[in-house]
C-alpha cells in the first residue's frame, strides 16, 4: 500500500528529462557540479562581494538568462538604478542576450522588488527573474527566500537572486554562487578580452558544494568555457574579497 | 489691493468687486477680508463640474464662475428639463448658496441669461432682447460707447444691421450678439471627449462600503466585456468613477498594454489600484452612482482556445504580469528597451514603459569573436575619476574612481565618439569623447572616458562612463 503510494507520488515528481530540469552552462565541471547545470525551477544566489563589481555580477546574471532561455524580468532597487549604474540594454545585447526579451523593474526599495518577484516567478511564461538587491535589506530574510522558492518549483520559473555587497544570510535557495571578475584572456594587442569570472559555489542544497572556476564567456556559442591560462593570469589571479567597507556605505557613497 | 468678490451681506452695505480695500474698509470698518486664491478657486469649480458629470458627459467649465452644461439628449433621463433643473439645484446646494442658471439655445445664451436676466420672461427669445448690453461682456470701452448712443438692451441691437455696428464699436460685436442670440450655432467643448462605452449604475440607497462598490465595477466590467466581445473591441484604459452622494467624484483607472476585455483580468487591475491608493477610497455617506468608462478600444479578435498553451497564451500571461507590475508601481517603472540610432552611449538606448507595447526590433552588436563593446552598466552621468596616463593624450595608466585606485593592466581604445553637431545647441562645444576599455589587475573592467581632446581643451577631465561584465 505504502510502496504503491510511494511509487506514484514519484511518478508525479518525475523529471520529464534531465536537459529540461537543468539548463546546461557549456561549462563541464561547473554543470557537473550541479548535477547538469542550473536548475530550473528553483532560486540561485549569485553573491557579489564588492560594489565596484556590480557590473561583473550583473553581467554573469545576463549570460545565465541567456542560458536559461524566455523572457526575462529584470527587478532592481531605485537607489541603485540611480547611483551605481544604470543596466545598459545596449551591453546585455552584447553579451548576446536580446533585450527584446527583457522587462526592466525599477522599484523605489527592497521591500517592492522582493513583492514584485513573489508576483513574477509565479507566472509561468517568464523564463528567468532577475532580482538584484545591494547590501543586506531587511525584508531579504529566510521567510521571503523561501516563499520565492516555493513560486519558482510551483511555476518552473528561474529565479536568480543577484546580491552585491551583502552577507551571506540563510536562504532557501538552491545554490549560492559567488561571483567575482576575474583577469580575462588578453586579445592582440593586450586588449582587455572576453568577460571573465572567478565562479565559486559556496552552496548547494542536496548535493557537494565547493569547487572553484575560471570560466570566460564565448558568446559565439552561447556557452561558458574554461578560461584558456595564460602564464600572467593565473600569478595574478588572487581575487581580493574587499570587507574594507560596510555594505551600507557603498550605495550611499 | 482690490476686493475681488463680495458676499451677499456685503453686497448690501454698498461694497462691490474692485473696490480697493482701502476703501472699503474706511465704510465697513469690521470688514473680513480674505486674500483671493484663484487657484484654490478653479480646483473647487473643477470638483463641482466633475460632480456634474452624473448629469451630461459635455461639461465644460467657464472660469471663474460658470459650468455649462450640454443637456441636449440628456434631460428625459431626469423628467423632462424641469426635472433636471430641480436636481441640479438639490445637488448644488450642497457647493454653494448663490446658485444662478439658466436653460438657452446656445452656451452664450445660458451664461447670459444666467448672469444678467433681472425678471422673468415669456419666452426665451423675449428674455434675451431684454437683456442689458453689459451681457454681451465687450470691454468696458465698447460698452459704454454703446451706452452713449442709447443702445441699452439686447432688443436695441437685434435689428440692426451688422456693418454698422462692426464699424462703429468693434468686429467682435455683432458675433457675440450673433452667439447669445442663437443666431449662429456654438457648442460647447466638454472637459473631457466622450469615452467609447460607457456603463453606468444608479442606486436608489448610496451604497456606503468601499468593497460594494468595487464589486459594482465588477459588474458593470462583466457588461462591458460582453458589449467589447459583440463588438470584437478591447479596451486599453478603464476608468471607473465613483459619485459620492454629496456631490465628490473619486476616478480610478487603469491601463494595460495590450486591449483587454476579460472582466476578470480588468478587475485584477482595478483591485491592484485599488491596493496602491495612498488613501483608501472614502465612502463618505455613501456612493449614489458608479460609472465605467472605456475611452480607448482597438480592435481585438474573438479568443480562441488552445489546446495547448501556444506561444500567445505566454505573450498574454506576460502582458497581464506587466500590467499588474505597472498598476502597483507605477507605469514608468516597468521599462522594456528600445534601440535609437546614435553613438553617444547614454542616448542610445531609450528605456519606455512596457505597458507601451513596440514592435521588437534588432539590436547592433559587434562581431560576435569580439568581446563587448558596451558596458553592462552605464553611469548617466558619467563619475568623475582622476586618471594618470604617460602620455597626455594616451591612454590611462592607474586611475582613481570612489577613492580607490585602480591599476590599468590591459587597455583598448581610443573608440572616440564625437558630439553630434546636427543636434547640438548652438554655441554648445560639443567635446569628443575618446573612450578606452581597460582592465585593472584585478580583473574588473571599465569603461573610461576621456572629456575633449587637448585641441578642444586645455584639461580635459576624465570620466568612468560604464562596468563591463
Amino acid at each position: 500500500m505504502l510502496k504503491r503510494h510511494l511509487a506514484r507520488i514519484e511518478r508525479r515528481h518525475k523529471p520529464a528529462s534531465v536537459a529540461l530540469r537543468h539548463a546546461p552552462t557549456g561549462h563541464d565541471e561547473l554543470d557537473h557540479a550541479l548535477g547538469g547545470g542550473l536548475l530550473r525551477g528553483r532560486v540561485h544566489e549569485l553573491q557579489v562581494a564588492d560594489a565596484g563589481e556590480s557590473g561583473s555580477g550583473a553581467g554573469f546574471a545576463g549570460v545565465l538568462a541567456q542560458r536559461l532561455g524566455g523572457e526575462l524580468l529584470w527587478l532592481r532597487e531605485e537607489a541603485a538604478e540611480r547611483g551605481m549604474g544604470r543596466l545598459h540594454a545596449a551591453g546585455l545585447a552584447e553579451i548576446g542576450f536580446d533585450p527584446a526579451r527583457l522587462i526592466l523593474g525599477v522599484l523605489p526599495d527592497a521591500a517592492a522588488v522582493l513583492r514584485a518577484a513573489a508576483d513574477a516567478v509565479r507566472c509561468p511564461a517568464l523564463g528567468a527573474v532577475v532580482i538584484e538587491l545591494w547590501g543586506d535589506p531587511r525584508p531579504l530574510d529566510l521567510t521571503a527566500t523561501r516563499r520565492l522558492a516555493l513560486a519558482a518549483e510551483g511555476s518552473g520559473v528561474t529565479a536568480l537572486l543577484l546580491r552585491v555587497a551583502g552577507h551571506e544570510a540563510p536562504s532557501a535557495a538552491q545554490t549560492r554562487i559567488g561571483v567575482a571578475p576575474t583577469r580575462s584572456t588578453a586579445l592582440a594587442a593586450n586588449a582587455p578580452g572576453h568577460p571573465a569570472w572567478r565562479i565559486e559555489l559556496l552552496r548547494q542544497r542536496g548535493r557537494p558544494d565547493g569547487g572553484v572556476w575560471r570560466v570566460e564567456w564565448d558568446r559565439a556559442n552561447g556557452v561558458l568555457r574554461d578560461q584558456e591560462h595564460d602564464g600572467e593570469t593565473v600569478s595574478g589571479a588572487v581575487v581580493p574579497v574587499s570587507g574594507d567597507r560596510p555594505a551600507g556605505a557603498v550605495l550611499a557613497g | 489691493m482690490r476686493l475681488t468678490a463680495c458676499d451677499p451681506a456685503a453686497v448690501a452695505l454698498g461694497l462691490a468687486a474692485g473696490m480697493t480695500l482701502a476703501d472699503a474698509r474706511a465704510r465697513v470698518p469690521e470688514l473680513a477680508a480674505i486674500e483671493a486664491d484663484p487657484a484654490a478657486d478653479m480646483a473647487w469649480l473643477e470638483r463641482i463640474a466633475d460632480a456634474c458629470d452624473r448629469f451630461t458627459p459635455g461639461v465644460m467649465t467657464e472660469p471663474p464662475d460658470g459650468i455649462a452644461l450640454d443637456i441636449t439628449g440628456c434631460a428625459h433621463l431626469f423628467g423632462g428639463e424641469y426635472g433636471l433643473l430641480a436636481e441640479v439645484e438639490a445637488r448644488m446646494r450642497r457647493w454653494t448658496g448663490h446658485l444662478r442658471h439658466a436653460l438657452a439655445d446656445t452656451p452664450e445664451g445660458a451664461r447670459a441669461l444666467a448672469r444678467f436676466q433681472t425678471a422673468p420672461s415669456s419666452s426665451e427669445a423675449a428674455a434675451l432682447r431684454r437683456l442689458p448690453v453689459a451681457a454681451l461682456e465687450l470691454d468696458a470701452e465698447a460698452e459704454r460707447s454703446l451706452r452713449r448712443a442709447g443702445l441699452k438692451t439686447f432688443g436695441d441691437l437685434a435689428d440692426r444691421p451688422a456693418e454698422p455696428l462692426a464699424a462703429r464699436f468693434g468686429i467682435e460685436l455683432p458675433d457675440r450678439l450673433d452667439r447669445v442670440l442663437g443666431r449662429t450655432g456654438s457648442r460647447i467643448t466638454p472637459r473631457r471627449a466622450p469615452p467609447a462605452l460607457l456603463f453606468e449604475c444608479r442606486f436608489a440607497e448610496p451604497i456606503a462600503r468601499a468593497d460594494d462598490a468595487v464589486a459594482v465595477i465588477g459588474e458593470l466590467a462583466q457588461q462591458a466585456g460582453a458589449e467589447m466581445e459583440e463588438q470584437r473591441k478591447g479596451g486599453r484604459r478603464f476608468v471607473a468613477r465613483l459619485f459620492r452622494s454629496d456631490g465628490h467624484v473619486v476616478d480610478l483607472a487603469v491601463e494595460c498594454g495590450a486591449p483587454l476585455r476579460d472582466p476578470a483580468r480588468i478587475m485584477r487591475l482595478f483591485t491592484e489600484r485599488v491596493a496602491a491608493l495612498s488613501d483608501p477610497i472614502d465612502p463618505g455617506f455613501g456612493f449614489d452612482m458608479i460609472r465605467l468608462a472605456v475611452p480607448r478600444v482597438e480592435p481585438l479578435a474573438a479568443a480562441q482556445l488552445q489546446l495547448e498553451g501556444g506561444s500567445d497564451r505566454a505573450e498574454e500571461a506576460i502582458g497581464e504580469l506587466v500590467d499588474r507590475l505597472s498598476m502597483r508601481a507605477g507605469a514608468r517603472r516597468i521599462r522594456r528597451f528600445v534601440a535609437r540610432d546614435t553613438h553617444i552611449p547614454e542616448q542610445a538606448v531609450l528605456a519606455l514603459p512596457a505597458i507601451e507595447a513596440s514592435a521588437p526590433m534588432l539590436w547592433a552588436t559587434s562581431d560576435p569573436g569580439e568581446p563587448p563593446h558596451r558596458p553592462i552598466h552605464l553611469f548617466d552621468p558619467p563619475q568623475p575619476v582622476e586618471v594618470i596616463a604617460e602620455l597626455p593624450d594616451g591612454p590611462p595608466r592607474r586611475f582613481r574612481w570612489r577613492r580607490n585606485l585602480h591599476e590599468v593592466s590591459r587597455f583598448e581604445g581610443p573608440e572616440r565618439i564625437a558630439a553630434e553637431w546636427w543636434r547640438r545647441a548652438p554655441g554648445d562645444p560639443g567635446l569628443t569623447r575618446d573612450y578606452y576599455r581597460v582592465e585593472d589587475v584585478r580583473g574588473r573592467r571599465f569603461w573610461l572616458f576621456r572629456h575633449g581632446l587637448y585641441d578642444e581643451k586645455p584639461a580635459p577631465r576624465w570620466y568612468v562612463h560604464g562596468l563591463f561584465a
